[in-house]
């Protein structure tokens, strides 16, 4: 997804461009057909943005007051606990889900690729969870992860683990919150396996001759190869676990004593249920901010480790 | 890891140098008999794992409320319930009825908006060459990273202001917009079709509407139900909209309806699960129905990207 590959996909040359009735056709109907999107980016993006910001910037609640302050919400917010603590919530989910869910979706891909019969069902079997998303799974994975008759703990208990209180409990909602990601590792998973399956067998076959062992094989061709996908599947995940809500909203309300309070949910209780509107602007700004910090560390470390084959850059 | 195996089209001189290896082959055979056990061992305890949570459901819409409760747990009631379906599709105020029409309303007019307005965009970027194309291409990209909650409370105030919030249109008319998303991924797919052909054409006289009628748009049939099928999924499941714009009960979706009846009725576990279960089939179903098409579809997304 790399801004530059993007662009160097870009076919057609630019020619030196006169000014023939043709061109300027060529213009109007360019602009004419990418004219939903031009609203979209005036409207919903340029002009929100800067309303945004300037919300941001007083003490509002749209209706009856509204009053310029400045920077004080920005710095109410570096002292207020509460904001510090969904920051802290936000990265623990994400840095643990994250990473562990491409571990998990690799490591079926993997199993997968290894030319295993009926391959349609089991891509199925573990794929289907991943379609299901949003209430539908809160929902459930609130009954699965209830202490007492939750079907985890069920599991556990046959197998003599006494599981812990999970949403109910401070040290265990959150690890609670990333076994359910996981359960939607599928969806990756097929990445992964369509990436496994574009590497050209010569590459290992070379590799057999050369009397590279099969860790050998996966450390220096596999992941290699896989780099590329593994790189949009980390930008997409970090920016979307960033943005957290449902799950929080519904199965936890941000409990017990916050230990679930995402960065999200804070911004929409602020928001839409304390009507602090020039506040919740504010933390949506300090989120984009966080989003973009870690978007752009990933960025710049991938020229050292996503590796473009030759082909792919075409 | 066992050998890599070839479920890619085997290069020509893989099959002419087989026969000196003969003895490796053969260690590698006896070597992935076991191997592949455990493979198929490892895959089974995934699989069950995955497949657990939906079969819970499933079991659990079917029960009768004692049961839900019995350790060790009972997968296959003994005597199924089926009216825990139809008790609990009609005990919400109005019934799931009116939520099922609303969501099917919003999310058909939604696919519908969005193919058409993410192919306009998309064809523009992919096919003609206007001024600056390059850098608003950049700055479409740019957007992409912006996280929708920035934007959020403008907008809202935005639709409030025109007096339209508890009416559909805030969730109608920015997916007729069209998103940077879906234009990316389909400018890619566009961008792999032939340009002799909209040159041709052009000598023929055709407008550039034309090509995209009748040259871009007939070719695109995959990506563009790859689209279709995102946005399907993406605004059946949407929470986060209706939770905002939406609070009269009659003009509420599906997922909102839900979450409602799931906190007005938390003692009635499988008729909650029941009502969960009917909101995930059309999505498990269309999904299942068009996997091939989705999985090409993130290939053109994500590996290309």
């Amino acid at each position: 997804m790399s801004v530059q590959s993007a662009v160097q996909l870009g076919g057609t040359k630019p020619r030196r461009q006169r000014l023939s009735p043709r061109v300027i056709r060529d213009n109007i109907a360019g602009f004419l057909f990418i004219s939903p999107w031009l609203l979209h980016f005036v409207l919903l993006i340029a002009f929100a943005m800067f309303y945004s910001f300037r919300i941001s910037l007083m003490e509002t609640d749209l209706l009856s007051s509204e009053k310029f302050v400045g920077f004080a919400n920005y710095r109410n917010l570096w002292n207020d606990e509460l904001f510090w603590k969904s920051f802290r919530v936000t990265a623990y989910y994400s840095f643990v889900l994250v990473p562990s869910g491409i571990v998990l979706a690799l490591a079926i891909a993997m199993l997968m690729n290894q030319k295993v019969k009926l391959v349609g069902v089991w891509r199925t079997l573990f794929y289907l969870p991943s379609v299901v998303s949003g209430v539908a799974v809160a929902i459930l994975w609130g009954y699965v992860l209830n202490p007492r008759f939750g079907l985890l703990n069920m599991g556990l208990r046959s197998v003599g683990i006494e599981g812990p209180r999970w949403l109910f409990s401070e040290t265990w909602a959150v690890p609670g919150f990333i076994l359910m990601g996981l359960w939607g590792a599928g969806g990756a998973m097929l990445l992964y396996l369509a990436g496994l399956q574009g590497i050209p067998t010569t590459l290992y076959e070379a590799a057999e001759i050369d009397g590279a062992g099969s860790w050998h094989r996966f450390r220096h061709i596999t992941i290699p190869m896989l780099t590329p996908t593994i790189y949009f599947n980390l930008l997409i995940n970090i920016i979307g676990s960033f943005q957290v809500f449902t799950q929080s909203y519904i199965m936890t309300g941000g409990g017990p004593n916050n230990a679930t309070l995402t960065q999200v949910l804070y911004l929409y209780r602020k928001g839409f249920q304390d009507f602090q509107f020039g506040y919740a602007s504010a933390l949506a700004w300090a989120l984009f901010l966080v989003i973009l910090v870690f978007t752009v560390l990933v960025v710049r470390s991938s020229e050292g480790w996503v590796h473009y084959e030759g082909e792919l850059k075409k | 890891m066992t050998t890599q195996q070839k479920s890619y089209p085997v290069p020509v001189a893989a099959g002419r140098r087989r026969p000196k290896f003969d003895a490796l082959l053969l260690r590698y055979r006896l070597l992935s008999g076991m191997g592949r056990i455990l493979i198929y061992i490892i895959l089974a305890i995934g699989a069950v794992i995955f497949s657990a949570p939906l079969l819970w459901m499933i079991s659990t819409s079917l029960k009768p409320e004692g049961l839900v409760y019995q350790y060790p747990i009972v997968w296959i009631p003994p005597e199924p319930k089926w009216s825990n379906f139809f008790t609990a599709w009609n005990k919400s105020v109005p019934p799931f009825t009116t939520f099922y029409y609303n969501t099917i309303y919003i999310t058909v007019l939604n696919i519908f908006g969005l193919v058409l307005s993410s192919s306009l965009v998309a064809f523009g970027f992919a096919r003609i060459r206007f001024w600056g194309r390059n850098v608003i291409f950049m700055v479409l990209l740019a957007t992409m990273m912006l996280p929708s909650q920035v934007t959020l409370i403008p907008i809202y105030l935005f639709w409030a202001k025109m007096g339209l919030v508890n009416t559909f249109w805030p969730l109608i008319v920015p997916q007729w917009l069209t998103n940077a998303y879906n234009v990316f991924l389909l400018r890619q797919f566009f961008m792999s079709i032939n340009v002799e052909l909209d040159d041709a054409a052009r000598i023929d006289g055709a407008s550039w509407l034309r090509i995209y009628c009748n040259i871009i748009m007939p070719l695109s049939k995959p990506a563009l139900g790859v689209i279709a099928i995102q946005a399907f999924a993406w605004n059946w499941n949407n929470y986060f909209d209706p939770l905002i714009y939406l609070s009269e009960p009659k003009k509420l979706t599906v997922a909102i309806a839900l979450r409602l009846f799931e906190t007005q009725q938390s003692q009635r576990i499988p008729e909650t699960m029941a009502m969960t279960l009917v909101a995930t089939i059309p999505v498990l179903v269309v999904f299942y129905i068009a996997q091939a098409r989705f999985i090409q579809g993130i290939v053109i997304s994500g590996v290309k990207g």
